[in-house]
């Protein structure tokens, strides 16, 4: 059996699953230290396990990265090393990036001679005694990780191989990142995405520790993994080497643990939180990736992020009559104190759903006295807004099922137009937890192709084994591997007729690792 | 006389995303860059082009490439090396440079060796929008030669073209030597007198590029109608209001050729609008009725916040409202029309201006 966890900023989540089936699950206040929290909410279900049931491996999905971020705490002191010269010289590394966050790293950035043009050839020839010297200063500046980033790296990563191989030799310390591992086309994007990995990574090291160190203590033997955006999982060791892919992990798991618990692969997921909702596509079980760039932390990325819109509407939004008006405020965390229903004076959107029949919690008594005609007026504006945010996020004009989970799902109605049916599975609290658990174990190549030298089919082909190996490679039973992405994007004002070819593979966790 | 600085480059640049009608592509990375160049080398003087000295040598200076290839191989100072070319095999110096269109990157393209060199840029350009080919340039239409041109790469290649047999010609000899420089080269073409610049530009387009971008901001922070802002501030009707319903794309001969279809919303339920494009937006039709053509301009913005839209960032469910500007008159002139109308595009129609 799993377990899953999600560490929210007001709440962390655990459930115990075995197979598909829900064993137990916990909903406790996340804490300052996140594995307090987590130690607590696994000790809650781990006490409802059988007698005879072994956990086969702990799912995290965190914030906690994106908050040390957010806040510029803990963060490695980073070197971003670029492998262009003589390209791109006038936008260096860490050109876009808020000030502070740039200082909070030390802001070392170098560019030297290498790289490659579209079709592989070189830009420049490798220069190994520019990165060693470029290594060296590293080390005076006390630079503790450096990020790696060559042009076109995704096409031909040698360059950015080699330059490893040699800050590796003259300065072994420093922890490396390298572009073309974990990102796309787009050169300032996937070099940013480099550097903010790079400099998380004492703060990952020092978290996943905690979380293992916290799993041993409650005597578990269990393989811990950590959820990544695109809903697949990475064993912590990946994890340490990888921090940034866990970012914006959380809506991911809740739409992929809302497509398991109500069995819709195609579909519109509403996750109705106490403050905001968010609503994400579901692709084949997974959540549409995002078509522009994501900024994390106020840094440009192009990351696998789900697609997601979020609009402030939650159970804690604040109604104001006369003109009516619903949110942005929420009381939030102090639902239970401030709503009518629950004995307190703030009219929430949770009021308006017990006094409209669709929900009972709290003392319904409470709002018997709501004038008939504001709930309705009410009602239909949240519905309205719901309407509006799942037609936003549809792929076409179609009538695709909807499934709604979180705590505020209350205020939903059982028919929403756009949908052609509206399901509200059992459990769909925890649905987060519940995605981190189930998650899979993927893999996704990304690569230019001229189609003159080789057949579309071909490419195709190529693009779809790597991405399987890679799959494996992260850990997937290979039976259970299946492709459930391929993207191709024709590339205008090129020669050669080039492709850009996105190919995603997953598959289920291997459990004897 | 104006300064394009740190502080108005963003209008500038979200005015030209408005007048570039769904084209000039992703254009995060030239402003990006315009930036740096400003605030390495200092802020750049906009010239009225009445300003212009009479014995002005302007040059025009452009991106050229494959856009996808730009976001990977980031521009560099390709264009301050084609204007040296050009100054070079001319024997003269530039005195002021101009943009070749008013859309995307290549807006704000001439502001990077401008910063450089500490050269002015003339208030005008050569389309007053964004096309899709080189050739659609008024100074081209109005006789001003395309040649020489200078074609420059990252690396210290250039290639000069002395004399072509046409615009057109120049483009398709542009185009090969710049994939053999990577697909991100510039270039510096149409050495021109200030009288030349007058006479054949679209002028005073950078100030309207910035007045356009300042109304969406200044009505974004004053919680007022961006759309309102917008057609207070140049001709202009609101086409349509709607929601995407589909967006159809196909890529022919290198270009993004696609349709998008929109459903009415509010005064408009019930209907449809129809749009096609080649990168730029070319016809609206609706419910089957043409209302706005090439040369005339036909641009999607988020109906909320007034962001223009570009073809790439076209999908289903945006809420949009499609305006029409009138073409300037450079185009809506026989010579004008033959380079840019509707029939050169494919469509079997006259140019009709809409109708203000």
């Amino acid at each position: 059996m799993f377990i899953g966890v999600d560490v929210g900023g007001t709440n962390t989540d655990a459930v115990l699953m075995d197979g598909v089936e829900l064993l137990a699950k916990a909903k406790l206040s996340t804490t300052p230290d996140v594995t307090e929290g987590i130690v607590a909410a696994l000790t809650e279900v781990l006490a409802q396990r059988p007698s005879d049931g072994t956990v086969d491996g702990v799912m995290v999905g965190t914030t906690h990265f994106t908050n040390a971020l957010l806040e510029s705490r803990q963060l490695t002191p980073t070197a971003v090393i670029r492998l262009c010269l003589p390209a791109t010289t006038l936008l260096p590394p860490l050109v876009d990036w808020p000030g502070p966050l740039r200082d909070a790293i030390g802001g070392f950035t170098y560019m030297v001679p290498g790289g490659h043009e579209f079709d592989g050839r070189e830009i420049s020839s490798f220069d190994a005694s520019k990165v060693a010297d470029a290594a060296k200063e590293m080390l005076r500046q006390g630079v503790r990780a450096v990020a790696i980033s060559g042009v076109f790296s995704p096409v031909n990563p040698a360059h950015e191989i080699e330059a490893a191989a040699v800050i590796s030799r003259v300065a072994p310390g420093l922890k490396i990142t390298l572009s073309h591992e974990n990102g796309r086309i787009g050169l300032l994007e996937r070099e940013n995405a480099a550097a903010l990995n790079a400099c998380l990574g004492d703060v990952a090291a020092r978290t996943i520790q905690g979380i293992q160190n916290a799993i041993r203590s409650l005597g578990l033997e269990a393989p811990l993994y950590m959820s990544q955006n695109d809903g697949t999982l990475m064993d912590a060791e990946f994890a340490a080497r990888f921090p940034v892919l866990t970012i914006s992990s959380g809506p991911t798991n809740s739409m992929r643990g809302a497509a398991f618990l109500s069995g819709v692969r195609d579909g519109i997921v509403v996750d109705v939180g106490g403050t905001s909702t968010d609503v994400g596509a579901l692709v084949k079980g997974f959540p549409r990736e995002a078509a522009v760039a994501v900024s994390i932390a106020g840094v440009r990325t192009n990351f696998r992020m789900p697609d997601v819109l979020s609009i402030p509407l939650g159970g804690g939004s604040v109604i104001q009559e006369n003109p009516l008006r619903i949110g942005p405020n929420s009381v939030g965390y102090r639902l239970t104190e401030e709503a009518i229903v629950f004995g307190g004076g703030t009219l929430t959107g949770t009021d308006i759903a017990v006094s409209a029949g669709l929900a009972q919690v709290g003392n319904p008594a409470l709002v018997q006295g709501l004038a008939s005609s504001l709930v309705e007026q009410a009602s239909q504006e949240i519905q309205h807004r719901m309407e509006t945010a799942i037609d936003q996020v549809k792929v076409s004009s179609t009538d695709v099922p909807v499934v709604l989970v979180g705590g505020g799902r209350i205020l939903a109605d059982s028919s929403l137009s756009g949908a052609s049916q509206v399901l509200r599975p059992e459990h769909g609290d925890v649905a987060n937890a519940i995605g981190a658990a189930i998650a899979q174990v993927g893999g996704q190549v990304e690569r230019v192709y001229s189609l003159e030298s080789t057949s579309r089919q071909e490419a195709l082909a190529e693009a779809r084994a790597e991405a399987i190996n890679k799959a494996v490679a992260a850990g997937a039973k290979r039976d259970t591997v299946e492709v459930v992405e391929i993207d191709e994007v024709p590339l205008t004002y090129l020669p050669s007729n080039a492709t850009l070819v996105r190919v995603k593979a997953v598959g289920d966790l291997a459990r004897s690792r | 006389m104006w300064e394009a600085n740190e502080d108005n480059l963003e209008a500038i640049a979200m005015g030209a995303g408005i007048l570039g009608t769904g084209g000039g592509g992703n254009p995060y990375i030239g402003q990006l860059r315009a930036r740096q160049a400003i605030k390495e080398h200092g802020p750049v003087t906009v010239l009225d082009p009445d300003e212009l000295p009479d014995d002005a040598q302007v040059i025009c200076v452009g991106g050229i490439g494959a856009p996808t290839v730009g976001i990977e191989k980031v521009r560099d100072l390709q264009s301050l090396y084609a204007l040296r070319a050009i100054e070079e095999f001319t024997g003269k110096k530039a005195t002021a440079l101009i943009s070749n269109e008013i859309g995307g990157s290549n807006s704000v393209e001439p502001l990077i060796p401008a910063a450089m060199t500490g050269l002015p840029v003339v208030d005008a350009d050569g389309m007053g929008r964004a096309f899709p080919e080189f050739q659609m340039k008024t100074f081209f239409v109005y006789g001003v030669p395309c040649c020489p041109m200078a074609i420059a790469d990252e690396k210290g290649n250039t290639v000069v073209i002395p004399e072509t047999i046409s615009p057109a010609w120049a483009e398709r000899l542009a185009r090969a030597i710049t994939v053999q420089m990577g697909c991100v080269a510039c270039y510096a073409v149409a050495p021109m007198t200030a009288e030349q610049v007058r006479r054949t530009a679209v002028l005073n387009t950078l100030s309207l590029a910035r007045n356009l971008g300042d109304a969406v901001i200044t009505a974004r922070v004053r919680g007022e109608d961006p759309i309102e802002s917008i057609l207070g501030t140049c001709p202009g009707k609101i086409l349509f209001n709607g929601k995407i319903a589909d967006v159809d794309r196909r890529t022919t001969a290198g270009f993004a050729r696609g349709s998008l279809s929109i459903e009415g919303l509010a005064d408009y339920n019930g209907e449809r609008l129809a749009i096609e494009f080649q990168n730029e937006n070319l016809i609206a039709r609706r419910d089957g009725q043409i209302v706005c053509t090439v040369p005339d301009l036909i641009c999607v913005v988020d109906s909320e916040t007034g962001e223009p839209v570009t073809t790439e960032l076209l999908r289903y469910g945006l809420r949009v409202i499609v305006l029409g500007l009138p073409a300037p008159d450079l185009w809506t002139t026989p010579e004008g029309l033959a380079v840019a109308g509707p029939r050169v595009f494919g469509y079997d129609t006259d140019f009709s201006p809409i109708q203000l």
